[in-house]
């Protein structure tokens, strides 16, 4: 079989009408046999750029190509791209195979070919023993095998999901995400996957793309997205509870936040130009802070306004005391509202005061001009560690 | 010391006696005009719902719990979805329906459902059930005609290419998500699930080619399970079916977008094209012109067209509001009237007030209270007219419309099935999470002979005509009724049928269906 990869040439999408692109140059390569993710905030283009690929929206500027063809003017059903839904109905009264093969006797498929093409996608939806009984068999979750089994048979080079979990409820919306993620492995078929929710993101795919704005903010390994998000929005987005990311004044190589001083590394001060007037953005992970004694250098406060104890986790969202908050600019998350990990055999109440450092190496430091990352160094935090890439 | 304070006054639920109503958390309903809606028992899940208040309705298939509730008059549709699919459906609905495309009315959506323990229980979108209408399941039956089936689909290629015009993107166009109306000899579809779809201010020519390959692989998937199920002739090739939803919509968004250009004669060509355009049944509301580079021809491509040309003209005239065939056959009867009758009809307002008091009304009060929910006054009307075609064919002479109406309100409608809402039997199996309709209400469905039962030469208890003359009215000009219906018997129908069934199988651009 060729390869499937997928490449978006600066491929835009104007609609008639409207000056800004929603899609605006995307530049973007999938290889072969690769899960892609794109996300982003509603509005942002995803959902566009899947549907250019898919030939639902036209490309008007720039081109795309599967593998080595240009499909940029190919009718949808001439694509070999399938799109699939979780949502099918199933035909009550025909048996799982038929279900799962009628759509290839339109495209006239022999018979043997069905079935063979049918019992092999069984195989891999754990569905052989299921095959010549009706759906009513079955349970919620088969359905839902049955239904990418209509799109496996039809063997494309590229499946496309645009947010396929989204009409589930909770429970199942978890346990289908880690299906569709290990079929796509069995597969090893192409696969470019739309949502909102980065967390889904990060736990499926091989590499990331945020978009926002119809523009591509970054590409990347789920462990690259969170360690060296490349900007602010980046940083903001990925990552759940989200990064602490706020403006500070920076003096002698220290961010200032009140009375408290945080170092910043060398090279990164370095980094910082004329335009940004002296300030930096500074973020940090809810779990790349420790809790130390109030005189511990660098450290500064957080009043407790709620806690949330997820078992093994336990966060505190707080606030930093006004008279030290003012000081400093607040570019995400509200004015001077920060999230603590803390220990959960040890947490403190609402309205208790906790006094927090910066881990060494866990600070992401951004240009307050340009929003764009200007320290150079990786951050690892226990949360990486468990991210593909 | 006096007991606890009640915190709610328990009331009653009909019909589950003792029950507390909004035993759980009080529901939060958006949309509905209509205080009635928080008397259903939002706080116990949909599947679970009391018979009660339970419509036993034929639908399609579903991939959400649907159910069918009485509610004052109405029967309300109710799907249980998550809450930013129902807030989003709803809102599309009411913007197709403010593009008058046709479609379900959403009434409501309820959130914040909570069972008297406290538990989540899913969002719910209240839609009204379209009266008179039809699932498609409810239409097929152990001997499905295929005349049914091919005018299903037209009726659904039509839909199709108005939600297109529209510039609504439907994402799972199939006949389960649609309704049907019985409109004259055809029938009309409503779109009722729009969950998937979107709308944009255009779309482009891989939309709406995708979207017709979702729809040529839905029908055939529904035609082939109606066929593993014996609900439909084997002999019918559902792939020729899915062609012809291709074909059909191909030729009607061709005809309706399409870009000529004329050289000569060009006011008059300009408006054949919109005398073809409304024959079809859509109005022009605005048609690009421009001149050809060399300056000699013009090149026109229709920009605005909206349905319902015949029924805006008999609302205007009459303000009857009716589905398009219905209209379309109404108008002629009209025309014929006003023709027949220069003297009152030769100014057009007049003259319909004078068919609409005279005629129309007339014939659909003669229909009985108890026999109201079995056809729309429109539906009736046209099936009176047909009735009488057949009276006279076999009379050898014009039967007037009083004469004909009795025999019709005698002698058919009683036989036909109630469709105002179509009610089934087993409560069990409208509840099974993949329903299986068709054995307990398909066969009331099916289209029956109306001449059936019918003795041409025994109406000795049907009104003599009144003393005024009838009108006399020209047959050529009325529309043939489908060649099914014929009165012939034996050999010869069934080589009628043959006949037809062949016809069927053609390309029939030249049937005067008219979409």
């Amino acid at each position: 079989m060729a390869m499937a990869t997928v490449t978006y040439d600066k491929a835009s999408r104007i609609y008639p009408g409207t000056e800004r692109p929603a899609v605006d140059s995307l530049d973007l390569e999938i290889s072969d046999g690769e899960f892609l993710v794109l996300v982003g905030p509603s509005g942002c283009g995803k959902s566009t750029s899947l549907r250019m690929l898919a030939g639902l929206e036209d490309v008007d500027k720039g081109a795309i190509f599967v593998g080595d063809r240009d499909v940029t003017h190919v009718q949808p059903k001439d694509r070999d791209i399938a799109m699939v839904f979780q949502s099918y109905a199933l035909y009550p009264h025909m048996t799982v195979a038929d279900n799962m093969g009628f759509a290839l006797k339109i495209a006239k498929v022999d018979k043997a070919t069905i079935r063979e093409r049918v019992e092999a996608a069984a195989k891999i939806l754990d569905l052989t023993e299921y095959l010549d009984r009706k759906p009513k068999a079955l349970s919620g979750g088969q359905r839902q095998r049955v239904a990418m089994g209509r799109a496996i048979v039809r063997q494309p080079q590229v499946f496309l999901m645009d947010e396929p979990l989204s009409n589930l409820d909770a429970k199942l919306r978890v346990q289908t995400r880690t299906q569709i993620a290990a079929l796509q492995r069995r597969l090893g078929t192409t696969t470019v996957y739309v949502t909102h929710d980065q967390v889904e993101a990060l736990t499926m795919g091989d590499r990331i793309a945020v978009l926002k704005d119809g523009v591509l903010q970054q590409v990347g390994t789920p462990r690259e997205m969170y360690d060296t998000p490349q900007n602010v929005f980046v940083a903001g987005f990925i990552g759940s509870p989200a990064m602490n990311l706020s403006t500070f004044r920076v003096e002698d190589g220290y961010a200032l936040i009140g009375d408290s001083k945080i170092q910043l590394r060398r090279d990164t001060v370095a980094n910082m130009t004329e335009a940004d007037g002296g300030d930096v953005i500074l973020g940090f992970r809810p779990e790349s802070l420790d809790r130390v004694a109030p005189n511990t250098p660098g450290a500064f406060p957080v009043e407790v306004n709620v806690v949330e104890e997820l078992g093994s986790d336990a966060f505190v969202y707080g606030t930093i005391p006004t008279p030290l908050a003012t000081a400093s600019k607040n570019v995400v998350g509200g004015s001077g509202d920060g999230i603590v990990r803390v220990d959960p055999r040890d947490v403190p109440a609402k309205g208790d005061t906790i006094w927090v450092t910066i881990r060494e190496g866990e600070q992401h430091v951004f240009s307050s001009a340009t929003q764009e990352r200007i320290s150079t160094h990786v951050v690892k935090t226990d949360a990486s560690r468990s991210l593909a890439g | 010391m006096p007991g606890p304070p009640l915190l709610h006054a328990p009331g009653t639920m009909r019909g589950v006696p003792g029950r507390p109503r909004y035993a759980g958390a009080m529901p939060h309903i958006t949309g509905a005009a209509d205080p009635g809606l928080m008397e259903l028992p939002w706080d116990i899940p949909l599947s679970a719902w009391p018979e009660d208040v339970i419509a036993a309705l034929p639908r399609g298939l579903s991939r959400h719990v649907v159910r069918f509730v009485r509610h004052g008059g109405n029967v309300l549709a109710v799907k249980e979805t998550n809450r930013e699919i129902a807030y989003r459906e709803f809102q599309m609905l009411r913007e197709l329906e403010r593009l008058e495309a046709p479609c379900v009315h959403a009434v409501a959506v309820v959130t914040q459902r909570r069972t008297p323990m406290g538990e989540e229980l899913s969002a719910a979108l209240v839609t009204e059930h379209l009266a008179f209408s039809l699932p498609y399941r409810a239409l097929f039956s152990t001997a499905l005609r295929k005349g049914t089936l091919n005018r299903l689909i037209d009726a659904l290629s039509v839909l199709l290419v108005r939600l297109h015009l529209t510039g609504f993107y439907w994402g799972d166009v199939s006949l389960s998500n649609a309704l049907f109306r019985r409109d004259a000899s055809e029938f009309s579809a409503y779109l009722v699930d729009a969950e998937t779809g979107d709308l944009h201010e255009a779309l482009t020519d891989g939309q709406r080619s995708y979207d017709l390959e979702i729809a040529t692989t839905n029908i055939i998937g529904e035609i082939l399970d109606l066929q593993a199920n014996e609900d439909l002739d084997e002999g019918i090739d559902p792939f020729k079916i899915g062609e012809r939803l291709e074909s059909k919509y191909s030729k009607l968004w061709a005809a309706l977008t399409a870009t000529e250009t004329f050289d000569a004669n060009i006011p008059l060509r300009v408006a054949e094209r919109v005398r073809a355009l409304n024959e079809m049944g859509f109005d022009v509301g605005e048609l690009d012109m421009l001149s050809t580079p060399d300056g000699q021809g013009l090149r026109i491509r229709p920009k605005v067209v909206d349905a319902g040309f015949h029924s805006r003209r008999l609302m205007r005239l009459t303000g009857l509001d009716v589905q398009e065939n219905q209209a379309r056959r109404l108008l002629n009867d009209l025309d014929e009237f006003r023709l027949v009758h220069p003297e009152i009809g030769e100014d057009e307002a007049f003259g319909a007030h004078a068919w609409l008091t005279s005629i129309f009304e007339p014939t659909v009060r003669a229909v009985p209270r108890e026999l109201r929910g079995k056809l729309e006054p429109a539906q009736v009307f046209h099936e009176v007219l047909d009735h009488r075609w057949y009276l006279a064919e076999s009379a050898g002479e014009d039967v007037p419309m009083p004469v004909a109406t009795a025999s019709y309100v005698k002698n058919v409608l009683p036989l036909r099935p109630d469709e105002r809402a179509v009610l089934g039997r087993s409560l069990a199996e409208m509840t099974a999470e993949l329903p299986a309709l068709t054995d307990e209400v398909g066969t009331e469905f099916e289209a029956r002979d109306p001449f059936e039962n019918d003795n041409t030469y025994a109406w000795g208890e049907v009104p003599v005509p009144e003393t005024s003359e009838p009108p006399q009215v020209r047959r050529q000009s009325t529309r043939i009724p489908a060649p099914e219906r014929s009165p012939l018997t034996g050999q010869v129908a069934a080589q009628a049928q043959a006949r037809a069934t062949a016809e069927d199988d053609e390309d029939d651009a030249s049937e005067e269906s008219g979409f």
